[in-house]
Order: C-alpha cells, then structure tokens, then sequence
C-alpha cells in the first residue's frame, strides 16, 4: 500500500515541480499590473505576511491584460497566423517525413542503425546554430542561390530569407525527426506478412499499402504529427531569425512583449492563452498514446 | 473408410492439380530446393514435413507467388503459374503469424479478399456469414483480432484464406502458435472443414505429429530435396532412409553387414489362424509383460506351443537357426497383423475378462507400392516374437562385436556384406526380466524411464554401450509394473518388426 502511494506521488509531484508551480507562477504574473521596478510588476504576492498578503493580492485583482489582448487585433491574428504556419508547416513535414519513414523501414535490416542515427545526428549540434546556417544558405548571397545561378537555372537571385518560405523550411528542417521517428516505429512493428496477406488476398501493391500499411501507421502519424504541431505552435527562434517582418507568429510576440516592452503581465496573458489553445492538442495526443498502449497489449 | 479409399496418386488416370517439373530455387549461392519433380492431387491434404531450413516453406511461397522458381516449372490445373502475381493467383495462404489486419474486425478480415473481387455487398455478407459458421466464430464476428484468443485467431486466419474458395489453400505451420490440447483439437477440425470444402490443402510443418494426423499424403523433405513422399502409415512403417525413419517417430538405429540368410526349407504351412482376420492391439501388451511372470509363461507356453520350447529353459535356441516354425509361420493371406494363436488365447480366456471381448478391427497398412518392397513379407505381426525359431529367408546384421547377430526376414534384397542399417521402432520392442523366447533378444540394462502417461519409454544400455529404447503401453497402474532402473533386462523384437534401410 504505502508502496503504491510512493509510486503515484514520484510523478505527481514532478508534474507539480515542473508544470503546475511554473504555470502558477506565469498565471500570477499575467494578473498583475506593469511597474517600473524589479521584477516589472505589482502586485506581488508575498506570502510571507501571510494571511494579509495574499488579501492584498486579491484585492488588486483584474484580468485587464487579457481583456488588453481581445484590444489589441495583433494578438488574434498572432495566434491565427501561428496556428496557419503550425497546421501547413505539420503537414508538409508529414509529406517529407513519412517517405523517409517508410524507405527506412523497408531498408535492410543491417542498414537501419544507420539510417536512424543519421535522423539523430542533428541534435548533436546546437539548434540554434542550425538555423543560422540556414541564413548563410537561403540568403540572397547564400549557397543555394549561389548554385542555382551557377546552374543557370536562375538568372536573378531568389529571395527566401526573411520570408514564410525559409520559417517552413526551417520548421520542417528542425521538426523532421519529431515526424519520422514515431512513424518509423510504427512502420518497423508492422509485420511484412501482412503486406504479403494483403497481396495474397488480391491486393495490389498500391492498394496493400492504402489499407494496410497506411491504417497500420495511423497511431505513429498522428504522434508524429502533434510532436509537430505543439511546439511549432509556440516557436520563436525560427521565425525571428528566417522570417521576415510579416511573419506573423505568437512566440515572437511573446519574446517582444517580454524583452523589448518589458511588459511581463501582457507577456504571461499570452503565454497562458497558448497554453490554453495548446491543451487541446495535447489531451488528444495523449489520448492517442494511450489508445496505441493498449492496442499493442 | 473413405480415406483409405481417397489415393488419387496410384490411379494414373488422375489428373495432379499441382505439378513441380524439376524445379530449382537459388537465393545466391544457396540451394534452397534442388531440381524436385511431385504432384498434388485436388483434394488432397499434403504435408510438407523437414526440419528448419530444409526449403519447404520455400516451397510453399512459390506456390503462393512470393517466390518464383531459379529453374522449371510449377503447373497449377495444367498452366504455369510463374507469370501470374500472387494476387491473381487461386491460392490463399494462411500465414504462420495468421497475419490477421489488426485494425480490422474478424468480419472485415474475413472480407477483406472478397471486397477485393468487386463482389456485390449482399453476396460478400453472405459468404463472410458461411465462414463464420463453418468456423464457428459467430460469436466473435465483430471483435478486433487482439480481442481473441489464439485458437480464434487461427480459425479467422483460416476463414479468411478460405473466404474467395481457393482452388488450393497453403497452410503454414498453421498450428505452431497454439498450445498441444488446442493443437490436437485443431487438427481435427482442420481436416474436417478440409472434408467439407473439399479445398486441396497445403500444409508446412516441422512437427512429424502433425503431419501424420492431417495429410493423405506426407513428404519429408531435407535440405531442399524430398525424401520421401509417402501416406502417413507408409512412412512410418516403411521408411525409405534412415533420414526418414528418424526424423519420423522415435527409432533405434543399427549399423551393420548383411548376410542372406538360407531361404525356407520347406513351403510354410498354413496354420489355423492364418486366414483370421483379428489382431487386437492389446495383444501386444499382455505378451511384453507377462513374459517376467513365470506363471504365465508356463501357462501360456505349454498348451499353445508345445512343440516350441518353455521359456524357462536354459540356453535358448540360437535365433539364426533357420528351422521352419509351423505355429509361427507368416500367415501369407492375411495383409495386416494378426495374433498368433497364442495371443487368441489369451485374450479371449484372460483379458477379456478385464478388457472386454476383443474388436475385430485392424488398422491396415495399404499394401508397398514400390517394386522393391514385393520382397517385403506382408506379416508384421509383433506377438510372434515368442518363437525362437525364424522361418527362413530374410538376412543377418552383424552389428556388434560380442553381439548375436540381428535377424530381419523382410526388406530389400542386399547383397552379402553390404552395409545396412535397421530402424526398429520403440513400440515395436518388448522388455522382460527374463531372456524371451524371440527372434531377436539382446541383454542390457535399464538407464533411464521416460513416463509419459499412457506410455513408458524404457532407454536400455546393452552390453556393448548401445542405447535401444523399448515403450510399453501403460495398462497397469504405476504400482504394479515392475521394471525399473538399473534393472538388467532382455529386449525382444520379432523378425519383421525392424525396417531394412540401405541408404
């Protein structure tokens, strides 16, 4: 019994450390008024004067940040936008990754580590560092313009950085393992005698794969997927760095709102609300794991 | 019985649905089927049986389309199969993981080949509902394949492959996923749903048990090659290599020369039982353990065979005498094995009382096919290892030094110290305290006691080191039977309850 109890706290109590006291943290903030001082807001809630304290924070309540935030169209059209870049950005990463996924799994057997650390092989470096290396090669100095004029495929040099076109390729760069990886495995559990039940049965190839193998990946696509989505949905450095002025995206508001307004309360009144769009996506992937947990039992 | 009836493959009229002509398959340098040449009959239920890694799963995938043969042809209803892919093949296969599509019901599994031809809605639920029935999984016809059990997967398994009415369904290891209850069920039911669709069946195996209870005919096969391709109690009884006996059933194997042995002096004798047609099995039984009991011996000794001599004798006859025993002479007439007068006897006098009247009914082996077995003498009859004395004809084998020499009187002709060896089946062996009065009787010892419920296998260590294993059918209670380890014992076998192998 007391075994059981311990069991169930150690990760209850992460979720609590890691989760819940942050949120509350940002919750608070995004409740109080901007301040020229440090930190840049008040009230505080002291909970050292105890009792009192927490009265005086009540009594300066008001959600006025968020009512700020409906003011404000740069805010919705924020979200829409992040949500519009998240929603193209998961499904070409779907359509590049899923082929990938697949030749890997098809692969022969000796070859799969391999392949499977080269999926790996760019988290070695920093993230960062990667997207800047990004600039150098879609500039329009960069190496790709380089090659396309030496080819003389182009007469006039493209203009991609600092557009939507360079935050999809970047996004679909960074996010590309997020995909393949949940797809590959479902792919490699997948037995090849099916495919061969399938042939037997009177399946061509094409048809195998649309009711076979496609039905039998669906759990690994939409992981893939929302391991996608979710954080594309907050991303920041991809769009300030590759995309340009009118690239529109809510985790760069956020950084602006907190870096160069120093407005914390506003700041945190968009984070909670990305957060709040975000559960929705995240109860449904967890549903999703779950449902493939019990599938394979 | 109908299926001693069912052998299209001796008629030469028949028509084979499936035809290897010398059909080769490489996979690089290896050789996985070596230029074989059978058919398959419709109708048939055919065992493919060898070891692992022995081809015929290869064998099987080439007929199913996943593999085409290196070289020659497979003739399906007279045509080539080599250009047609699997999917427009008439053969379904029912895979050893079953292969069931597990987001699919067992009703879409079933009628996933089906929506496949294009059929009309109604006539496909009506089909799915037949193989419902004829598998008896109703009940079921909704549920995801990981919602039931592993018998109820293979019977979706089989539904499904049978669904668009192949003319020929492959079956590999179909059994292997279940445990040893539902296996034996299993089998059952599949020649039963195999009567009633009258598919020819294909069937991979490694397990010889399984093989033996399903197939008409059997086929055992070795590295790439058949070895022999025979009925079930043909390859049991009369194995044509040492490969096959052994891999078939438990055996014991001697290695020796030949000698011919003097043929008959004179005509055998017809005796009064030859021309009757009963040999219960039980027979066997009261001879192999009431040999230790002097009692019965005497008993049974003195007033059916007299003129033979009373076990208890010392120094009992060399088996290699070639007298002619009237009271044991093969019955010519008679084609299955039958109890000597003595096993009569005793049955109706003594076990009857226990057992009941004796059945009239005798499983019969049909008769040897190939030409080389018309030497084979028809009696196998394993009660007639109470006589010492051997008709004549058959050879010696020397085995072992120190040894008597064992005495086979049926088999191929051989040449006079040519190399052979002798296959003899542990059931086919009796074990006594005392030295039997048999053709063939060696003295050991009592190593090991394998109890396995309705059988005992006794592994006796002979004189010169060589194991032999004898089984008894356990009729008595545990307590009651009194042979155990370390126990010197003579081992017996009559004159044709060995099998002669040249090769």
């Amino acid at each position: 019994m007391m075994r059981r109890v311990v069991l169930i706290l150690v990760p209850y109590l992460w979720l609590l450390a890691l989760f819940l006291v942050p949120f509350a943290i940002v919750l608070k903030i995004s409740l109080s008024d901007i301040e020229l001082s440090i930190p840049p807001y008040t009230p505080q809630l002291d909970l050292s004067e105890g009792w009192e304290g927490i009265k005086a924070f009540f009594a300066a309540l008001d959600f006025e940040n968020f009512v700020f935030l409906t003011e404000d169209d740069l805010y919705w059209k924020a979200y829409l936008s992040s949500l519009q870049i998240a929603v193209i950005s998961t499904v070409l990463t779907l359509l590049v990754g899923y082929p990938m996924a697949y030749a890997m799994a098809r692969a022969p057997n000796h070859w799969r580590p391999t392949l499977l650390m080269l999926v790996i092989l760019p988290f070695w470096t920093s993230f960062l560092i990667r997207v800047y290396s990004w600039m150098g090669i879609l500039s329009t100095e960069g190496y790709l313009n380089q090659l396309l004029l030496s080819l003389g495929l182009i007469s006039e040099p493209l203009l991609i950085l600092n557009t939507n076109v360079a935050v999809y390729i970047g996004i679909i760069y960074t996010y590309l393992p997020f995909m393949i990886l949940p797809i590959y495995s479902a792919l490699e559990r997948m037995d090849d005698s099916l495919l061969e039940a399938a042939e037997d049965l009177g399946c061509s190839r094409l048809t195998a794969f649309w009711l076979v193998t496609l039905p039998l990946s669906k759990n690994g696509i939409i992981a893939g997927c929302f391991l996608v989505f979710i954080p594309v949905m907050g991303e920041f450095v991809i769009p300030s760095l590759l995309g340009g002025s009118q690239t529109l995206m809510i985790g760069k508001v956020l950084f602006e709102e907190f870096f160069n307004n120093l407005d914390w309360p506003v700041a945190s009144a968009v984070a909670v609300i990305l957060l709040l769009i975000l559960i929705i996506p995240i109860v449904l992937f967890q549903r999703n794991q779950q449902k493939t947990r019990e599938a394979e039992r | 019985m109908p299926e001693t009836k069912f052998a299209p493959w001796t008629d030469p009229n028949e028509k084979p649905l499936i035809q290897f002509r010398n059909v080769t398959k490489r996979f690089g340098t290896f050789t996985a089927i070596d230029d074989q040449s059978f058919d398959i009959y419709a109708k048939e239920f055919f065992a493919l049986l060898g070891p692992s890694g022995c081809g015929k799963t290869t064998m099987m995938r080439m007929l199913a389309g996943f593999e085409t043969p290196t070289e020659g042809t497979i003739l399906l209803g007279g045509r080539d199969i080599a250009p047609i892919p699997p999917n427009k093949r008439e053969v379904n296969m029912m895979f050893q993981s079953y292969a069931l599509f597990p987001h699919l019901s067992v009703r879409d599994n079933i009628a996933f080949g089906l929506k496949r031809d294009k059929l009309p809605a109604d006539r496909i639920a009506a089909r799915v509902d037949e193989m419902l029935k004829l598998t008896r999984l109703e009940k079921f016809a909704s549920r995801k394949p990981h919602q039931i059990s592993g018998g109820q997967r293979q019977r979706v398994a089989l539904a499904r492959s049978l669904a668009k009415g192949p003319k020929l369904l492959l079956l590999d290891e179909p059994l292997g996923a279940l445990d040893a209850k539902l296996r034996q069920d299993t089998q059952f039911e599949l020649m039963d749903i195999q009567e009633k669709t009258g598919t020819t069946f294909v069937i991979v195996t490694h397990d010889q048990e399984e093989a033996m209870t399903v197939a008409s005919r059997v086929a055992v096969m070795d590295d790439g090659r058949i070895v022999q391709i025979a009925t079930p109690d043909e390859i049991y009884e009369a194995p044509n290599s040492a490969y096959v006996a052994d891999f078939i059933g438990d055996v014991t194997l001697f290695s020796g020369t030949a000698m011919n042995r003097a043929p008959e002096a004179e005509p055998i004798q017809e005796t009064a039982e030859a021309g009757t047609e009963a040999a219960p099995e039980e027979a066997e039984n009261p001879e192999t353990e009431t040999v230790d009991t002097p009692k019965a011996v005497t008993d049974i000794g003195v007033p059916v065979e007299p003129e033979a001599p009373i076990s208890g004798e010392p120094d009992a006859p060399e088996p290699a005498r070639a007298e002619p025993a009237p009271a044991a002479a093969p019955a010519k007439a008679a084609r299955g094995p039958q109890p000597n007068r003595m096993g009569l006897w005793l049955h109706d006098k003594l076990w009857a009382k226990v057992f009941g009247p004796r059945t009239d009914i005798v499983r019969q082996l049909p008769p040897p096919s190939d030409a080389e077995r018309t030497l084979k003498s028809a009696e196998t009859e394993p009660v007639s290892a109470e006589t010492s004395r051997a008709p004549g004809g058959g050879i010696t084998i020397d085995w072992a030094e120190g040894q008597p020499p064992l005495i086979a009187l049926d088999g191929p002709e051989v040449k006079d110290g040519q190399q052979v060896q002798l296959a003899l089946r542990p059931e086919k062996v009796g074990i006594s305290k005392t030295k039997p009065d048999a053709v063939n009787a060696l003295k050991g010892k009592v190593i090991d006691i394998a109890y396995l419920g309705n059988l005992s296998t006794y592994h006796v260590e002979l004189e010169n080191g060589m194991m032999i294993k004898a089984q008894l059918a356990n009729t008595r209670r545990i307590s009651r039977r009194d042979i155990t380890w370390e126990d010197e014992v003579w081992v017996s076998w009559t004159g044709t309850a060995g099998v002669v192998l040249t090769s």
